[in-house]
Parts: structure tokens; C-alpha cells; sequence
């Protein structure tokens, strides 16, 4: 059992990620962390580059948590990337970052984590930005 | 003709709200396809070669010379935040310029780059405004052959000297002179390379040919090569300059438009070659030799200042001449054409307030451009997150629609597919597209000169050689196509001859060359093609 987290960096994802490193010493398993990218654009913000994911392995090992990370791009989108590893890791729980939208940026840019919770076929954690302890 | 008053001139056609609304466009299309890698100034001229069927002849050369100075200043802001050089001719400007932004000097490289650019551009801009007339007085009093050996030399310069690979050089020329013949002939009517089509008689039309090389296939490549691994561009604010950034830029500015000019009005100058050696120089001139490789300033406000003065040197030979000498000065001659004026020395003389607009133009446009990118240049930045296929459905469209209203022909878009296949099989195997560009467009021209020379000596080949200039610039093609194998022959034959100071300078120059081999496989690997889509650009 494993539980999946979506992560990007930003503060939601970065409240995701707290939440989910704590869930997974709670419970005891492996923390599977996925940051994808589409890949289409030459530049991805949500994206993290090498640094950035050298530092949250860092945390990761201090916390003792049992980790995986991955960083797929195969043209994806994240929902679809963060269901996938959920799927095939037969995970436990998937954790997420929430931010406000508006409807009309809901309707034009679809919403990832709108996608994850109807879709995903284990409990999904929402999580807001500064809610995570 | 006094240059000043007609300047005067050229200032109060460009200045009048229409022209100037459209240097306005010009100048941010061309900084947009500039920050773009893959797309260039070539490709966007080619694009919208279709607008010269609706506009003024002189607004349309105000938009299409901004869209060129626009496309030089636009490459030097990928070049510093992503290390991926938005244009062939700041692959340069990518080795310091991302090491200075690394180490949080953005800012100062961006503003070096921009007033560098600026003041290259000013000082081109005029030096253009004053060598071509007297290039044109000279031009006036060559003879078809003269005429006919120049073009030549041009294009074989362009082939031969640039590119990695001669013989891919020549295979893509090759290319170019066969499709420049496709049609009837002009002297004896007989169809050439028709194939029994009735529609290939009037030849092929220059847009269709320049918007499937430069738009079509660039989109298959790039459809083809769609997934990379995402960059992150460095956090940037408004750029600006310290006193001491000022101190150490002026002088690399003078010096990198010193080495622009002169190699941009050269048939086979281009901006590359300029940025390489002014980056040496600045490396062995710099008090602060050990900032080099570590981000200084020197070595991006030289090659910027480069560049952009090579692209006033360019359209010196392209007015004066009719002589384009790369990508973007061939699809503005294409341009000339399509408005039924003639390019060549007379051009001056027939189109006086056309062509003194469009120098003025030049000084706006670039006075514009430093407005801006100075404060905008993150902003630029942001262009890059668009996602592809929405960048390059809108270019396919747009291509689609510029063939097809050529002739309003469904055969124009059969064609534009398989140029535009022909276009992706070129990047594929690494042929440049320069030469093939300049082959069709200069193509025909040459054959007229030809055909000129060999009525007017009764066909007689000697009548070739029959002008003292045509025989100089036969040796000095001579003297290029033969260098390599004498060079070699050179080497061969004194190997122990090669003195330690020889050695040495050599070493110095392999260094750079190094460095940006690294910086261009950089590109090649990150970007889509590291400039590939403008050639010369």
C-alpha cells in the first residue's frame, strides 16, 4: 500500500506534501510523489526543476519516510499522471493541494483536482495552502 | 542626392500614424518570434508575405523591418534566462549571459543586451543610411557579367563558409536553384521541370515555398519532437545598470558593432560569425579575464551589440544590391517582387521615399524596441509557458491561409504539404535551409543576369569574364571553394613549421569554440532546433 501525492511548487502543493509526509508516517508506508509536466510548453512553472526535488528528497529521508519520486512527461496531464500512479501503486490514499477557482477558469482550464477526486477509486485528501500540520 | 534631407523624408512618411502603428506591430511581433525558439523573423516575413497583397508597399517594409530588428533583440532574453538562444545568432550570448543570470545579474545582462543592441542598431542603422548610396553609385556601373559574378560569389559565399557541412550546403542550394527553375522560361517559353502540370508553368510562387520551408516545417519538427523536459526561467525584475556595468559595456558595444556592420554587408557575413569574434576579442581584451565562463558582462554586450549591427550591415547589400544574405533579407526581397518592384541598384533612384522610410523606419523601430524590452523583458519571458500545439496549430493555420490566397488554387496547398514535408526531411538531416531559400529566390535573377551577358556576347562564354570586377570576383570564388583543400596542402607540407605563437592563438580560438559547441548541443537538446528555424537570422 502506498499513498500518492500530487505535488508542485507552489504553497498548495507544498501544503500537500507536509500533509501527505505526515499521513505516511502515521500509517507507516511508502510516499509515492508525483510532479508532472505535459512537456508541450518550453517553460513549466509546475514543473520542479533538479534543485527543488534534491531538497524534498532531503526532507523526505529526514522524516524516514519511505519514498518514490517521480517526474513523468509523456504528455499527460497531471490528474490523469496522479490517477495513474494511484492505479497501478494501488494506493491507499491520494493526497492533494487545493486553490480557489474561478468558475470561468474552470471552465476554460478544466481543474486537476476536480478530475482526481470524481475519478479516483481510493479516499483523496484535500488540502489547502497553510492548513497542513 | 543629399542623404540627410532624404532621411528627412523617410522620417515623415515613418512617423505618420499609419507607418508608425505598423513599425509598432513589427517591433513586438518580432521581440515575440525572437524570444521563441524555432521561430524567427524569417518565418514570421514569410507569413505574412499574403498582408503585401492589401498594404502600402512602405508600410508593409516598416512592419517587415521591425519584425527583423525585433526577432535580434528577442533572441538575447531567452538566450540569458533559459540558456536556450531564441536565434541562431545569440547562441553567443547564451555563454555569459545565463552564467550572469545564474549568479542573479539578469537584470544587468538583459540591459546590457537591450542598450547594447540600441546603440549598435543606431550606429548600423546609420552607417547604412550612408554606405548605401555610395554602394549603389558603384553598383550602377556594373555590367550584367559584374552583376551576374556577385550573385554567384553570394551564393556560394552563404553555402560554403556557413553551416557545418559543405556538401549538405550545397545539396540544400541545389535544391533551391531546381526549384527556382520550375516554369516556363522566361527567353524561349519552353516549360522546365513541369512535368506536364499546367499549373507548375507560372513556376512556384516564392510564398508558398518560403512559408512551407520556414512555417510547415518547422511545425512537422517540432510535432515531432513535442515532449521535453520542461525549463524554469530565472526570476528576473526590471533590468538596469550599475555605473560600473556602463563602464565595462560601452566600449564591447562599440567594438562588437564594429565587427557586425561590416560582416552583415559581406555577401556571406551573417550575424554568427561577428558574435563568435567579437566574444573573443572582448575575452582577450577584458580587464576581468577570470569572470570569463563565470558570467561577464563583456562577453554578452559584445555579441549583442554584434548582432544587432550585422542586421543593419545585411540590408546594406539587400537595398543596394538586391543581394539578400540571409533568410530574412531573402523573404524581404521576395517581398520587393511581389509588389513588382525591382530589387538592384536601381532601386534607389525608383523607389527613393520607399526605401528612406523604411532606414528611418529602422532608427524607430529600434528606439522602440529599447522602450519595450527594457521594462518588459520578464514579461517576454512569460510567452514561452504558451504550450506548443496551440502555438504551432495557429502557425499551420496561418500558413494554410497564406498559400491558399495566393492564387485562391486548392494545388497551392498540395504544394505547401510537400515543400513543407521537404522542409522537415531538411532539419531531419541536418541540411540548412539558407541555402535553399536564397537558391529560389536569387535562382531566377542570376539566369536573367546569364542570360543577359551570354545575348550580349552573342553567346560567347568569354563574355563572362569580360569586366575586370567579374574576373576579381571569380578569383575570390575560386580562392573560397579551394581554401579547405590548400589549407590542407598548406598544413601538410609544413606540419613542424607552425610556430609556438601560431599555436597559441589557435588554442585561444578553439577555447570559445568549445564553448559554444556545448552551448548549441545545449540548445539542441532543450530547444527545438537552436535557431534552425531562420537560418541566418
Amino acid at each position: 500500500m502506498t499513498i500518492v501525492v500530487g505535488y508542485v511548487p507552489t504553497p498548495e502543493g507544498e501544503a500537500a506534501l507536509t500533509q501527505a509526509i505526515a499521513e505516511a508516517r502515521k500509517s507507516n508506508t511508502t510516499l509515492l510523489v508525483i510532479n508532472s509536466s505535459k512537456g508541450d510548453a518550453l517553460v513549466d512553472n509546475r514543473y520542479a526543476q533538479e534543485p527543488e526535488m534534491h531538497g524534498i528528497e532531503a526532507r523526505l529521508a529526514a522524516h524516514g519516510v519511505d519514498h518514490v519520486i517521480k517526474q513523468p512527461v509523456r504528455g499527460h496531464d497531471a490528474a490523469a499522471e496522479v490517477l495513474d500512479a494511484a492505479e497501478e501503486h494501488n494506493a491507499e490514499l491520494i493526497v492533494i493541494g487545493l486553490r480557489r477557482r474561478t468558475p470561468v477558469g474552470k471552465l476554460i482550464m478544466g481543474s486537476t483536482s476536480q478530475r482526481i477526486l470524481l475519478e479516483a477509486d481510493c479516499p483523496v485528501l484535500a488540502v489547502k495552502a497553510g492548513m497542513a500540520g | 542626392m543629399d542623404v540627410f534631407s532624404s532621411l528627412m523624408d523617410g522620417f515623415a512618411t515613418a512617423l505618420t500614424p499609419m507607418n508608425f502603428l505598423y513599425a509598432v506591430i513589427g517591433v513586438v511581433l518580432g521581440t515575440a518570434v525572437g524570444v521563441l525558439p524555432g521561430l524567427g523573423p524569417a518565418m514570421t516575413v514569410a507569413l505574412l508575405l499574403p498582408v503585401t497583397y492589401a498594404l502600402e508597399p512602405t508600410s508593409a517594409f516598416i512592419m517587415f523591418a521591425g519584425i527583423y530588428y525585433g526577432g535580434m533583440y528577442g533572441g538575447s532574453t531567452t538566450s540569458i534566462l533559459l540558456n536556450t538562444p531564441g536565434e541562431s545568432s545569440s547562441v553567443v550570448t547564451a555563454i555569459e549571459g545565463n552564467k550572469m543570470a545564474k549568479a542573479g545579474r539578469a537584470a544587468q545582462a538583459l540591459a546590457t543586451a537591450a542598450i547594447g543592441s540600441f546603440v549598435a542598431g543606431t550606429i548600423g542603422t546609420a552607417l547604412l543610411a550612408v554606405c548605401a548610396p555610395i554602394v549603389v553609385e558603384f553598383a550602377i556601373s556594373l555590367g550584367a557579367p559584374s552583376y551576374f559574378a556577385i550573385m554567384v560569389l553570394a551564393l556560394l559565399a552563404v553555402t560554403a563558409v556557413l553551416g557545418s557541412s559543405r556538401l549538405r550546403g550545397f545539396a540544400s542550394l541545389g535544391l533551391g536553384l531546381a526549384i527556382g527553375l520550375v516554369g516556363l522560361d522566361v527567353v524561349t517559353g519552353q516549360a522546365r521541370l513541369t512535368f506536364g502540370v499546367p499549373l507548375l508553368a507560372d513556376g512556384l510562387d516564392i510564398v508558398v515555398v518560403a512559408v512551407a520551408i520556414f512555417a510547415v516545417g518547422e511545425a512537422l519538427w517540432v510535432a515531432a519532437h513535442l515532449r521535453r523536459t520542461p525549463l524554469q526561467v530565472i526570476p528576473v525584475g526590471r533590468p538596469w545598470m550599475g555605473k560600473k556595468d556602463w563602464k565595462r559595456s560601452w566600449k564591447p558595444w562599440l567594438r562588437g558593432t564594429a565587427f557586425g556592420f561590416p560582416f552583415g554587408a559581406l555577401p556571406a557575413g551573417g550575424a554568427e560569425i561577428p558574435t563568435f569574434l567579437s566574444y573573443v576579442t572582448e575575452k582577450k581584451l577584458s580587464k576581468h579575464p577570470e569572470e570569463f565562463g563565470k558570467g561577464a558582462i563583456e562577453g554578452v554586450a559584445g555579441p549583442e551589440a554584434a548582432n544587432n549591427a550585422a542586421a543593419a550591415g545585411t540590408l546594406t547589400p539587400m537595398l543596394a544590391l538586391g543581394l539578400p544574405t540571409n533568410a530574412t533579407a531573402a523573404v524581404m526581397l521576395a517581398a520587393f517582387t511581389q509588389y513588382g518592384i525591382q530589387p538592384g541598384p536601381q532601386l534607389f533612384e525608383s523607389q527613393g521615399p520607399l526605401v528612406w522610410a523604411l532606414i528611418a523606419s529602422l532608427f524607430i523601430g529600434n528606439f522602440l524596441l529599447l522602450i519595450i524590452n527594457l521594462p518588459l523583458a520578464p514579461l517576454w519571458a512569460k510567452l514561452l509557458q504558451i504550450p506548443r500545439p496551440y502555438l504551432y496549430a495557429g502557425i499551420l493555420f496561418f500558413a494554410t491561409l497564406g498559400a491558399y490566397s495566393v492564387n485562391l488554387q486548392a494545388f497551392d496547398l498540395v504544394l505547401l504539404l510537400t515543400l513543407g514535408a521537404l522542409g522537415f526531411m531538411m532539419r531531419r538531416f541536418g541540411l540548412p535551409v539558407l541555402p535553399l531559400i536564397l537558391g529560389v529566390i536569387l535562382g531566377p535573377r542570376i539566369e536573367k543576369q546569364l542570360r543577359q551577358t551570354l545575348q550580349l556576347s552573342a553567346g560567347d562564354p568569354a563574355g563572362l569574364w569580360s569586366e575586370p570586377i567579374a574576373v576579381g570576383i571569380y578569383i575570390i570564388i575560386a580562392l573560397i571553394l579551394l581554401w579547405p583543400l590548400l589549407f590542407k596542402l598548406i598544413r601538410r607540407n609544413r606540419p613542424a613549421a607552425v610556430p609556438a605563437g601560431v599555436a597559441a592563438t589557435r588554442s585561444g580560438a578553439s577555447e570559445p569554440t568549445d564553448a559554444s559547441g556545448g552551448s548549441a548541443s545545449h540548445g539542441s537538446h532543450r530547444a527545438t532546433t537552436g535557431g534552425d528555424g531562420d537560418g541566418g537570422g
